[in-house]
């Protein structure tokens, strides 16, 4: 497909601070179909800057779906219309010419917003502060083939890890529940041999915190699942909810 | 076991578990139902066992404890997946293909069970099995359930207020029963799929099982021998 300009409005929410009361606003922006969106996005920024206006806000850092940083709810959907896909890896030519394309930030209570589209996901670190680790002192690097692991349980374990972080799940959810995100990081150790031991402390303690934080209660609605980045399957939360219960029990 | 249920997962665990237990009911109650389909007497006579049977009493104190559970739990899940969910709306929403209307909606549908099972109650419970232990006289008696069914689903009105019921209630169970064990942990990739069509499968069928005895008693096509069929 031959790369042509487009131009769209860009409805953004603008909120100047966590306090203050937001609101959207229209930007009219010419880009070209072969652009990326968060391109677009700084097309936009570098003509408001010279224009000696403030700037959007909106998180980014690796640029090419591997970091979690990149947020935005684009016309309905986390991450934006495309599946399977983070919203830095989100192009124009996904959007028609002369388009109102919406774009807020996350909005859940455990995601406050900071300023414009940037949100506060702290929340997500300090669970996997609570558990989302193994703990051992690692030494010399073993043989890789000196534990062996089925293949199946190795490929469901890679699944999981490859959750980025970014809490589209969560933005997703109308219950605002963080259990996508919580599943797929006690499932990527609950799965192997080195994280199993300490897997029963893993899933209370990251639940606990989870909790304390404020996300809500998983209905399944499977929102989430559709609009993950990273494609993590809900069957991680049936896990979860396997190991919680199972260690609960055990108490 | 400490502070299970002050966790998220155990919360929804009473949900599940009082959940799968009302299934376990419904399923045991539409077969019964389908007994006055085919002859009135020998539904009388699961009426008179039941009704004298403290065996029946007993489950039906136990079911009204798991239904008040459920209930309690429904409202305490929901306020607090509000209020995790925040004030905030978005002004452009777009729902997923793959996530069901019934998903969202399960405090609705819930709420729209509870009123008919009011409903039914009056109609049913509070003539039957409250008048035979409170003592009380009324038009049909405590075991003619036959004679209750034929007079309550003869009015229209009456008969499409227990169908809009039950339809509720099969979009209730579309998502609840595969939910339930979805919460219980008892799936993978493989078995997902399998609980939701079992899921569907199952509300059609219970919920068919009912509307049919409704539709059937409404139509004056029920019951369709008058004699006991068995010798009950
Ligand atoms: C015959 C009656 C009922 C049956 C068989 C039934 C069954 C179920 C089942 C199996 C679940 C799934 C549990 C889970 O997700 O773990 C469920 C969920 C739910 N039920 Fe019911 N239910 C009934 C009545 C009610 C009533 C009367 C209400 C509320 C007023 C209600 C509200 C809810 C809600 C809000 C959920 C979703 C909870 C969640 O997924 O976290 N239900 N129900
Ligand atoms: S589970 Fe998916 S949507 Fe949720 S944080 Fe991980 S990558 Fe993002
Ligand atoms: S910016 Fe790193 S994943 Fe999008």
């Amino acid at each position: 497909m031959a790369e042509k300009n487009i131009t769209v409005t860009l409805r953004v929410w603008r909120q100047a601070n966590a306090k203050a009361k937001g609101e959207f606003k229209d930007y009219k922006v010419t880009s070209t179909t072969d652009t990326s969106f968060l391109e677009t996005l700084d097309i936009l920024n570098e003509d408001l800057v010279s224009k000696g206006e403030e700037p959007i806000t909106f998180d980014h850092d690796c640029r090419e779906g591997i970091c979690g940083m990149c947020s935005l709810y684009i016309n309905g959907h986390p991450h934006g219309p495309a599946t399977l896909a983070t919203t830095c890896q989100l192009y124009m030519r996904r959007f028609k010419d002369g388009e109102v394309i919406t774009v807020e930030p996350w909005r859940s209570a455990a995601f406050p917003v900071i300023k414009d589209l940037m949100v506060d996901r702290n929340a997500f670190d300090k669970i996997q502060q609570a558990g989302g680790y193994v703990s051992f002192n690692c030494g010399g690097a073993q043989d890789a083939n000196a534990i062996p692991i089925p293949k199946e349980k190795a490929d469901l374990a890679m699944d999981a890890a490859t959750c980025v972080g970014c809490g589209a799940c969560v933005a997703a959810c109308k219950n605002g529940s963080a259990m996508l995100f919580v599943s797929a990081k006690v499932s990527q150790f609950a799965l192997l041999p080195q994280g199993k031991a300490e897997a029963a402390r893993r899933a209370k303690a990251m639940v606990a915190k989870m909790d304390e934080l404020g996300f809500g209660n998983c209905t399944n609605t499977r929102a989430c699942e559709a609009e993950c980045p990273k494609g993590i399957s809900i069957s991680n939360i049936a896990r979860l909810n396997r190991e919680f219960l199972v260690a609960k029990l055990k108490d | 076991m400490s502070g299970i249920f002050q966790s998220s997962i155990g919360r929804k665990l009473v949900m599940s578990i009082t959940g799968l237990f009302l299934v376990l009911f419904l399923l045991f109650h539409m077969s019964m139902n389908l007994v006055a389909a085919f002859s009135g007497p020998a539904y009388n006579a699961v009426c008179e066992f039941l009704g004298t049977n403290w065996y029946a009493l007993a489950a039906t104190a136990v079911l009204a404890l798991g239904f008040v559970f459920h209930i309690i739990y429904a409202f305490i899940l929901t306020i607090r997946n509000r209020k995790a969910r925040g004030n905030n709306s978005y002004a452009v929403t777009a729902k997923p293909k793959n996530v069901e209307w019934a998903s969202q909606n399960m405090l609705v549908l819930g709420i729209i069970v509870v009123v008919g099972i009011g409903l039914h109650l009056a109609h049913f419970w509070y003539k039957m099995m409250f008048a035979e232990l409170a003592g009380m006289e009324n038009q049909f008696g405590a075991t003619d359930g036959a004679a209750w069914i034929t007079y309550w689903f003869g009015q229209p009105a009456v008969a499409a207020v227990y169908v809009v019921w039950l339809v509720a209630l099969w979009f209730h169970l579309t998502h609840g029963f595969w939910s339930a064990i979805q919460t219980l942990g008892w799936n993978n990739n493989i078995w997902i799929e399998r609980w939701e069509c079992i899921s569907k499968i199952f509300a059609t069928v219970v919920c068919a099982g009912f509307i049919i005895v409704v539709l059937g008693f409404a139509l004056g096509i029920f019951p369709m021998f008058n004699s006991p069929v068995c010798g009950a």
